[in-house]
């Protein structure tokens, strides 16, 4: 630091990060993803996860959930760059430790094996409202909702009870009690 | 049934009602039909440009010195990648322009036709918004949405890419007055409390001080009265961004000169002492902190933007008042004058012992520097330049590099959209093409590019365009064959390794302006300095000033890398007194 031949300084100050979960209501309309994937690329944020859909049809709204980590300068940055964004409507912020809100994401995983290892995989699923898509005589397809942090567990248990295929979603969210997000 | 209207016939509808009379472009196969359409509209002036790069910077230009959008007109692929830069640079500086550009038609997108590129694609990071039309139906509320997007809230440009075959498609239209007026985002969001806190802190402050931006000239030209009112009103001190110069008088006692990494010596250590810092219309732009973790420690620091995200960005503020310049400034001055009669002898008396202190950096004369009877000093060059000029109202417009620090130094600017230059994009190449705008949205009046060697080459072309039209701008280029920016940092930083910023083979401009059919002029000694500027202001057609310069002066002073504001490097004449020469290389 002392002998820099920078033009630009480096802060020594760096605060602590934090998860945020964002959410975006958006209008569907062509390459707004990309402006608001774009932004946070263009402007180093990151991405931990990412889901998106249309919420209302008839005023074409999408919802877009963004979990991201960042330091609260940088999240309140995030979260005023995306307002700016013309096709944006409003923009939701919580903590990810924040007990008013609820966040799940889905996982479907194809466990390939003998019918009682299939039925071990469920039963280890059985925490997370574990719901059988298809199944062969060899093979399950099992959807589970639950937490980031539990399927990565599950991913790991399951590996042993014959655990072939895994896709999952990005985490969507909502508030507890009568209130919505304003 | 009513009468259909091709999508070309749409644009210049739309231009016609929003009052546009100047378009900068270039043509090509994918607009090719709005060209067609030109002739039909004669209220709407094209000024064909030599590149469009030019193109965009001669419409920042426009707007920056007209307060009017400034509107271009290109091809697909090479059009829209060219004028890439002259939209970051819009972008980076707040400037609204709206870019119009060709498109292969709809059923050959993505098929990579001719001339076809992703130009949303790629606009999307330096526009505000952009928009591919792809339904005729849509062109009119496009067009009207893009004016609103560009000059509204925080300026900036937009860009509308029409594919050709929706410039022949015929549709309705319907006059804007009848449209539906679209709600406008990011207005003003403070209140009263806001400005009764901000006039608290104001009346407790011993040490105050106002740090004014683009933004107050972006907030029009009643913005730069309200501040020369309020500063007036408060004896409260000021100092200004590289893009605020203009909107306070730079002969003004108040005034302590530009802050910055090349800002006076009594701004930056205003800046750094003050115990309250008003920003008004700035960013805090890397270029003016300097070191962050060690701005302005002992200051309550208020930050007055429309734009909400530049709040809290970089540095932390006590108090944010969202909301245009303007509004703020007259909310601030009608509640002072109401509740504080006296505001301005208590404050006086209060204030004294700062303004003793602000005069002990002042004598230090920082931007002092060592004249020679024997060789141009680029400074002198400057000061006589504004010494020739200030009695008329004159337009500057610059490159980037030392000579665009010793005009923002030198050059005292007494009203607002007078100063244009590129500040955070920093684009070389822009003074010559932003002149060309100037011109034509001031006829008449004296607009000159104070220019480097290297950056005008940039866009040299340029000058054609200049020819064409009988934009009289002077290009008055401070010649020290190098790349003088480039040349001072690899002097002070990097051992004196002068490595690729030295030009070998210069053009003889003199000879170029000629072969151009503009006019050369070259001064070689202090003696014939004036004679020749004078000679140059006095000829109505563009000029090309070829001043040589010393090709070893830098830039001072400076705030070095890394460094707070009160740790300034100075000129010369204070490093030999203070003999610190030796250190000062190690402060860097």
């Amino acid at each position: 630091m002392s002998k820099s031949k920078s033009a630009y300084s480096t802060p020594t100050k760096v605060s602590k990060l934090e998860t945020h979960i964002i959410v975006v209501w958006v209008d569907n309309e062509a390459s707004v993803l990309s402006r608001v994937v774009g932004l946070f690329s263009g402007r180093g944020y990151n991405i931990e996860s990412l889901a998106v859909a249309e919420v209302d049809q008839k005023i074409n709204i999408s919802r877009i959930t963004i979990v991201t980590t960042g330091t609260p300068e940088v999240i309140q940055q995030i979260v005023l760059q995306l307002k700016k964004l013309v096709p944006v409507h409003k923009v939701g912020n919580f903590k990810r430790e924040d007990k008013n809100v609820i966040f799940k994401e889905m996982a479907l995983f194809k466990v390939v094996g003998s019918a009682v290892k299939i039925k071990k995989a469920l039963n280890a699923c059985k925490k997370f409202n574990p719901v059988i898509l298809d199944q062969t005589k060899k093979s399950a397809v099992i959807q589970i909702t639950a937490l980031r942090r539990e399927i990565d567990k599950m991913i790991k248990n399951l590996k042993s009870h014959g655990l072939i295929s895994v896709s999952r979603t990005g985490a969507v969210a909502m508030t507890r009690g009568a209130e919505i997000f304003n | 049934m009513p009468k259909l209207y091709t999508g070309a016939e749409i644009v210049f509808k739309c231009l016609e009602e929003k009052k546009v009379n100047h378009i900068f472009g270039y043509p090509g196969g994918a607009v090719l039909p709005i060209y067609d359409e030109l002739k039909n509209h004669t209220s709407i002036k094209h000024i064909l440009v030599r590149h469009e790069q030019g193109a965009g910077h001669a419409a920042e230009g426009y707007a920056r010195s007209s307060g009017k959008p400034g509107v271009v007109l290109v091809t697909s692929g090479p059009g829209a990648t060219n004028v890439v830069t002259a939209l970051t640079d819009a972008y980076m500086d707040s400037v609204p322009l709206v870019c119009i550009s060709g498109q292969v038609p709809t059923h050959l997108i993505g098929t990579d036709a001719f001339q076809e590129c992703d130009t949303t694609g790629i606009t999307r990071p330096c526009t505000k918004h952009n928009w591919l039309v792809k339904d005729v139906n849509d062109l009119q509320r496009i067009m009207h949405e893009a004016f609103e997007v560009a000059t509204t809230g925080r300026p900036g440009p937009v860009l509308v890419d029409i594919p050709k075959d929706i410039q022949f498609a015929k549709t309705k239209y319907i006059s804007l007055k009848k449209e539906k007026k679209i709600e406008i985002k990011n207005k003003n969001r403070f209140n009263q409390k806001d400005i009764d806190q901000l006039i608290e802190l104001m009346n407790k402050a011993s040490k105050p001080i106002f740090y004014t931006g683009g933004g107050v000239v972006n907030s029009g030209p009643k913005a730069s009265e309200l501040l020369r009112e309020l500063v007036a009103l408060t004896g409260f001190p000021i100092t200004s961004t590289l893009q605020g110069l203009g909107s306070y008088p730079g002969d003004d006692n108040q005034f302590l000169g530009m802050l910055g990494m090349h800002g006076t010596y009594e701004a930056n250590n205003a800046m750094h002492d003050c115990d309250l810092l008003i920003n008004i219309g700035a960013r805090f732009d890397d270029r003016i902190t300097g070191k962050i973790d060690e701005f302005s420690p002992k200051s309550k620091k208020v930050h007055i933007d429309i734009d909400p995200s530049s709040i809290n960005k970089i540095i932390k503020v006590d108090l944010a008042i969202v909301g245009d310049v303007t509004d703020v400034i007259k909310s601030t001055t009608k509640t002072l004058k109401k509740k504080n009669i006296n505001l301005e002898k208590s404050n006086k008396q209060k204030i004294s012992k700062w303004w003793q202190q602000i005069q002990k950096w002042r004598s230090k004369e920082s931007l002092n520097f060592i004249n020679s009877d024997k060789i141009i000093k680029p400074q002198h060059a400057v000061q006589r330049l504004y010494e020739l000029t200030k009695n008329q109202d004159t337009f500057i417009t610059t490159e980037v590099g030392q000579h665009q620090m010793w005009a923002a130094q030198h050059y005292k600017f007494n009203k607002p959209n007078r100063w244009m230059t590129s500040g955070g994009l920093g684009t070389m190449g822009y003074g010559l093409p932003a002149a060309i705008g100037v011109q034509v949205a001031n006829p008449k009046k004296l607009v000159i590019d104070v220019a480097g060697e290297a950056s005008i080459l940039m866009t040299m072309q340029e000058i054609s365009t200049a020819i064409q039209y009988n934009l009289p701008i002077k290009i008055f280029i401070l010649n020290n064959q190098y790349m003088g920016m480039v040349r001072q940092w690899q002097e002070l930083l990097h051992e004196k390794n002068y490595s690729e910023s030295y030009s070998e083979a210069l053009p003889d401009f003199v000879k170029l302006a000629e072969a151009y059919g503009c006019v050369g002029i070259r001064a070689e000694n202090p003696d014939e300095l004036d004679k020749k500027i004078e000679e140059m202001i006095n000829i109505d057609k563009p000029v090309i000033f070829d001043c040589h310069v010393d090709q070893a002066e830098n830039c001072f002073p400076m705030i070095p890398s890394g460094k707070p504001h009160n740790q300034m490097l100075l000129g010369p004449k204070d490093q030999e007194e203070n003999k610190i020469t030796g250190k000062g290389k190690a402060l860097v």
